[in-house]
């Protein structure tokens, strides 16, 4: 019988923090400008310059440290990783190894509702490098230092996961954390959140570690999934051919959906670390800790009870619109302003993530106000709008945030509800057609949509049709 | 006095410094290197087993900025240095 393996996963996770400025100086880290116009000195890493601490970083790795239920280092310190490469100006990154801002946490995870704690080894801060692109026509590598001093906080797992499912369960309960406390938008495809996959296998039921691989450039879940199970796949057939598993850093290739070994020598692991004399120590008081634990917000799992209790929704429906805090945020105004929770449960699920879908976006893109979409949650509740005009009205707030009920008036979409004006139609409709009224009244009632139909077109489609019905009964 | 570096830790030294030296400038390298051992060396000559280790030499902690942007672009400036350049960025060796 062939032997059944099992796989050990650790990840380390690196969170581009949404401060304004970078880490150690004022520059923008805004994404995307001109090559090289956010760089100062001191990201340029000219001698002499000298690097000054962003305080929002610290708030921001405390915030994320204490929604990971991580120990606080009270007293920590940056250190110095020594490496040759020009992405990295000074020759060395600025990073924490002997004093990490926190560790010894746990994420907790739900994987097919079975829950599990992945435990945090450490999460420390540093910054990121430049960007290298590679010039075919000149044979020369191009360097912009844009993204040079953005802030990162790196979080490091234990190897506690088990299956690529297990993996990416992880990285989205981390990315809705650092979404929720607003540290990082966690754009795999734009880099702000890269994850590093340590994996290796053993015999099951053996309690040892395997040697491991180190798999980078991962940007997407898809990718991520791949790579894993192509490694198990790749570390199995060693193992079973009672050949070694070499410890090593190995690429993913996105469009060869394959991971490759690096050359060894860039693989040479000595950094020689040691504390950064520029950077004076940190030291977290009490007070500040009490004060950003009295800010952390309210997260999933209390909000979602919160919306089935306060708004009556289903677990399922509550714990959809709590997937992004966006999202909730977004309900709850609409729903609060239409008071009508439930329909505003529905279009925001229903026609809004399909819509969503469909333009390949997330729910942190919705971006129109939370009253126009009362507005014609209201419209429709007062039978102003038919379901029909009501969602292409839905689709224009989302695209172009456009006034509903001004919208609806200027494309004739608003229905009468004047029973006037209606009564009159009914009554018209009536003379002109005796003998279909004498038909119906003889028995033959399938004629009745008939005459729903010719006072719809009198009022030119803008009537309640159910009105309609109840008035034409009433007079027949 | 006398502590030897030996040629496998000059290789290293070699590689991790991107450096390739002839024979010549090794020979004077490991001296040097070795009278810097020898230097720090005289630190162990102290008992410093109830000394908490240094993390900073000055006293000062908390030495921060708030996040403001204060910087505009810096791109010319820092180009002026670099030895080529192309379209706005740093030109080097191609690099993987």
């Amino acid at each position: 019988m062939a032997k059944q393996y099992e796989t050990v996963i650790g990840l380390e996770v690196h969170v581009e923090l949404a401060t304004a400025t970078k880490i150690f100086c004022g520059c923008s880290t805004k994404f995307g400008g001109r090559p090289n116009t956010h760089t100062c000195p001191v990201c340029t890493g000219m001698p002499g310059s000298l690097p000054v601490l962003n305080q929002k970083v610290v708030e921001y790795a405390l915030k994320l440290g204490l929604a990971l239920n991580c120990e606080i280092n009270r007293y920590c310190q940056f250190d110095r990783k020594n490496y040759f490469y020009p992405d990295n100006p000074q020759n060395y990154q600025i990073s924490q190894l002997y004093l990490p801002i926190c560790h010894d946490g746990y994420l907790e995870i739900d994987v097919s509702g079975e829950k599990k704690k992945i435990r945090i080894h450490e999460m420390h801060m540093e910054e990121d490098a430049g960007k290298l692109i590679h010039d075919e026509w000149e044979d020369c590598s191009l360097v912009d230092y844009n993204r040079s001093g953005v802030p990162l906080l790196e979080i490091v797992s234990e190897p506690d996961m088990r299956t690529a499912e297990e993996v990416i369960a992880y990285l989205e309960k981390l990315r809705m954390l650092c979404r929720y406390l607003g540290v990082s938008d966690c754009k795999l495809q734009e880099g702000s959140m890269r994850a590093d996959v340590n994996l290796s296998v053993r015999e099951a039921g053996s309690r040892g570690l395997g040697t491991r691989t180190e798999m980078k450039n991962l940007n997407s879940f898809k990718a991520i999934t791949h790579a894993i199970e192509g490694e198990r796949e790749r570390q199995i057939e060693l193992l079973a051919d009672h050949r070694q598993v070499v410890q090593e850093t190995r690429r993913w290739d996105d469009n060869k959906e394959a991971s490759y070994g690096m050359r060894s020598k860039e693989d040479a692991k000595d950094y020689r670390y040691f504390p950064d004399p520029d950077l004076q120590p940190v030291v977290i008081s009490d007070e500040w800790l009490k004060k950003l634990r009295g800010e952390q917000p309210e997260f999933q799992e209390e909000r979602r009870e919160r919306f089935q209790k306060a708004y009556g929704l289903s677990e399922y429906d509550a714990g959809i619109l709590t997937q992004s805090r966006h999202l909730a945020d977004l309900f709850e105004t609409v729903a609060d302003l239409s008071g009508f929770p439930k329909k505003t449960a529905n279009w925001l699920m229903v026609e809004g993530l399909r819509i969503l879908k469909e333009k390949g976006q997330e729910p942190e893109e919705l971006s129109f106000t939370p009253k126009h979409l009362a507005e014609l949650i209201q419209a429709v509740e007062r039978g102003e709008i038919n379901h029909a005009n009501a969602r292409l009205v839905f689709e224009q707030i989302l695209d172009a945030d456009v006034e509903p009920l001004h919208f609806m008036e200027e494309q004739g979409m608003r229905m009468v509800s004047d029973d006037g004006a209606l009564a009159a139609a009914v009554e018209e409709t009536l003379c002109e057609n005796p003998k279909v009224v004498e038909e119906y009244r003889s028995g033959k009632e399938k004629v009745f949509g008939f005459l729903v139909g010719q006072v719809m077109k009198k009022m030119m489609g803008k009537a309640d049709p159910g009105r309609v019905n109840e008035l034409l009964k009433k007079r027949l | 006095m006398g502590r030897r570096i030996d040629d496998a830790t000059m290789d290293n030294v070699e590689l991790l410094a991107k450096l390739t030296l002839g024979q010549e400038e090794r020979e004077k390298v490991r001296g040097e290197l070795e009278q810097i051992l020898d230097y720090v060396e005289k630190l162990n000559e102290l008992d410093t087993e109830a000394v908490e280790p240094l993390v900073h030499i000055l006293d000062e902690v908390n030495v921060f900025r708030e996040d403001i942007e204060t910087n505009g672009d810096g791109r010319e400036e820092a180009l002026a240095n670099a030895p080529r350049s192309k379209d706005g960025q740093y030109m080097v060796p191609k690099t993987f």
